[in-house]
């Protein structure tokens, strides 16, 4: 009975629950049990080194593709058991910012952000314009709405696409990387917007992110990933304390540690030698 | 070993393949209801495949009925037959070269358009973004793109034939003497309206259904990388033109 009452507790306090994951690509394992819960109306943020799998992590939260073995549940949802209409009724709650942006090229920046609302709802052309121009007023693009993605830079195409993934109003929204290409002032004008808008609008942040020191100053919870499995989880400053040698060498920045910097390879001096570069 | 292993191999991807293709046809026209909602993409997609064409399938029919003329004539003048002049361009047009020529040039210029647009919007995740806002692709990019190219070659093809004819007139007629009535006559005794016309109409349905199908699947299924959109582009033009000019020899055995 107590487990029961656990368990229900827990799936309220996270939307995102992720129980003993296993993927690989090709013969490569990418996740080898990975374990952790997004907590409800936070911001968490996922690290790792590069080729840790982050983005495919938020893909398979997104559904776009299923785990060899375990489970991500979504708002209580298993999401690689869901049939294609609950999918999409999910999909339809999370907003994803891709690193790209991946604005559809052949619509202006005005209908990109108007084509959610344009595809699910019946609303009046008079609500959607307004709608369409509050968000992409937050993300200081109004005066871009005419313009179309190819016209943009890569960091206003990211805050279009944000102002984007905003416009539906979901639940939870997935960063991938986005302060990657920002200058200072739109960093810190997203870094604002993506607290204030996680608070303004009870939603759920998870971020995937290089950029250390702006993602921990905005998180309430990070999680490490190195080599497929969950390294350390908690507070930026449970972190910061932790005694655990990737975590600080991840925090530091070290090329020396237990992440190696360098692939797995022949020995260097050796394959010098050789005089055959392969 | 290893070249048996390779061997078994490279069939069993062409099998896997052939088999997703088939699934992506089969998703492909679960998705053909909902065009009717979506009407507008239609029409914006028949203007890129069907309009943007229209201008290379005339000239192409132009030159094409006006070296049919040429060669016709000297071929019937050898037997006094120059007066069937027209009848042989209309019938050479209508049932052969329209359909054929035309789709050719359709895989050229509208199904290498379409796979390298596919291709890249999922090399730039506009095709996740589209998942992920719950939008099907099948029927926002692919359905619409492939229904456009279905309706626009047998469209096309008919053009490029009356281009065609007029341009075997041209010729015939205006330069190398030929009796106009007599063109137009035999051509109107010898050309049957369901025999020819129509026969040259359904190959070009048939045609218009396997290049879109390709040009759409190969978008969709090509690797996502600047190579691999290239290679996708370049086996559209390959497959299409290789399954044009196959089906055009097994729909004439059954056909005529």
């Amino acid at each position: 009975m107590s487990s029961t009452t656990d368990s229900s507790e827990s799936q309220d306090a996270s939307l995102v629950r992720i129980s003993d994951l296993h993927y690989s690509r090709g013969a490569k394992p990418i996740f080898r049990g990975l374990d952790f819960a997004v907590p409800r109306g936070q911001v968490t943020t996922i690290l790792g080194p590069s080729g840790t799998g982050k983005t495919t992590l938020l893909k398979m939260i997104g559904g776009q593709l299923k785990p060899s073995k375990g489970s991500i549940t979504v708002d209580g949802k298993n999401v690689a058991k869901l049939g294609r209409r609950d999918l999409y009724a999910l999909r339809k709650r999370m907003g994803m910012l891709f690193q790209s942006g991946a604005l559809l090229t052949d619509l202006s920046v005005f209908d990109n952000v108007a084509f959610p609302l344009r595809e699910h709802t019946d609303l009046p052309e008079s609500l959607i314009s307004h709608l369409v121009l509050m968000r992409l007023h937050a993300v200081g693009l109004r005066g871009a709405s005419e313009l179309y993605p190819a016209e943009l830079s890569g960091g206003m195409a990211r805050r279009a696409a944000l102002a984007r993934a905003l416009v539906f109003d979901p639940m939870m929204i997935m960063y991938d990387e986005p302060f990657t290409g920002q200058d200072p002032i739109s960093m810190g004008v997203l870094l604002t917007l993506i607290r204030t808008v996680n608070q303004a609008l009870g939603l759920t942040s998870l971020m995937v992110s290089h950029d250390l020191a702006e993602a921990l100053s905005i998180s309430d919870y990070v999680v490490i990933i190195s080599e497929g499995v969950v390294v350390e989880a908690g507070t930026p400053d449970e972190l910061h304390n932790s005694d655990s040698a990737w975590t600080q060498q991840f925090l530091s920045g070290s090329p020396d540690g237990p992440v190696p910097f360098q692939l797995s390879a022949p020995d260097y001096a050796e394959q010098l030698l050789a005089g055959v570069s392969r | 070993m290893d070249r048996i292993a390779r061997f078994g191999r490279f069939w069993l991807n062409a099998l896997e393949r052939t088999g997703r293709a088939h699934l992506f046809l089969a998703r492909m026209l679960g998705a053909l209801p909902s065009l009717l909602v979506r009407f507008p993409l239609l029409v914006r997609q028949l203007y890129a495949t069907g309009v943007m064409t229209l201008s290379i399938v005339l000239v192409s029919g132009l030159f094409v009925g006006m070296v049919l003329a040429l060669q016709g004539f000297n071929l019937l003048e050898g037997f006094g037959a120059e007066s069937a002049l027209g009848q042989a361009v209309a019938l050479t047009l209508v049932r052969e070269l329209g359909p054929v020529v035309t789709g050719l040039l359709f895989a050229g210029r509208a199904g290498s358009a379409m796979t390298a647009e596919i291709g890249l919007m999922k090399a730039t995740e506009q095709l996740s973004g589209l998942e992920m806002m719950a939008v099907d692709p099948f029927r926002r990019v692919y359905a619409p793109r492939f229904f456009a190219g279905f309706l626009a070659l047998p469209m096309l093809a008919a053009m490029f034939s009356a281009v065609g004819v007029y341009g075997g007139y041209l010729v015939g007629v205006e330069v190398l003497g030929v009796d106009a009535g007599a063109y137009w006559a035999n051509m109107q005794s010898s050309v049957a309206f369901m025999e020819d016309v129509g026969k040259g109409l359904i190959k070009a349905c048939v045609f218009g259904f396997v290049v879109s199908w390709i040009a759409v699947f190969e978008g969709a299924d090509c690797i996502p990388t600047s190579e691999g959109v290239s290679s996708a582009t370049t086996r559209t033009v390959v497959y299409s033109s290789l399954a044009v000019l196959g089906l055009d020899f097994v729909l004439t055995a059954i056909m005529f």
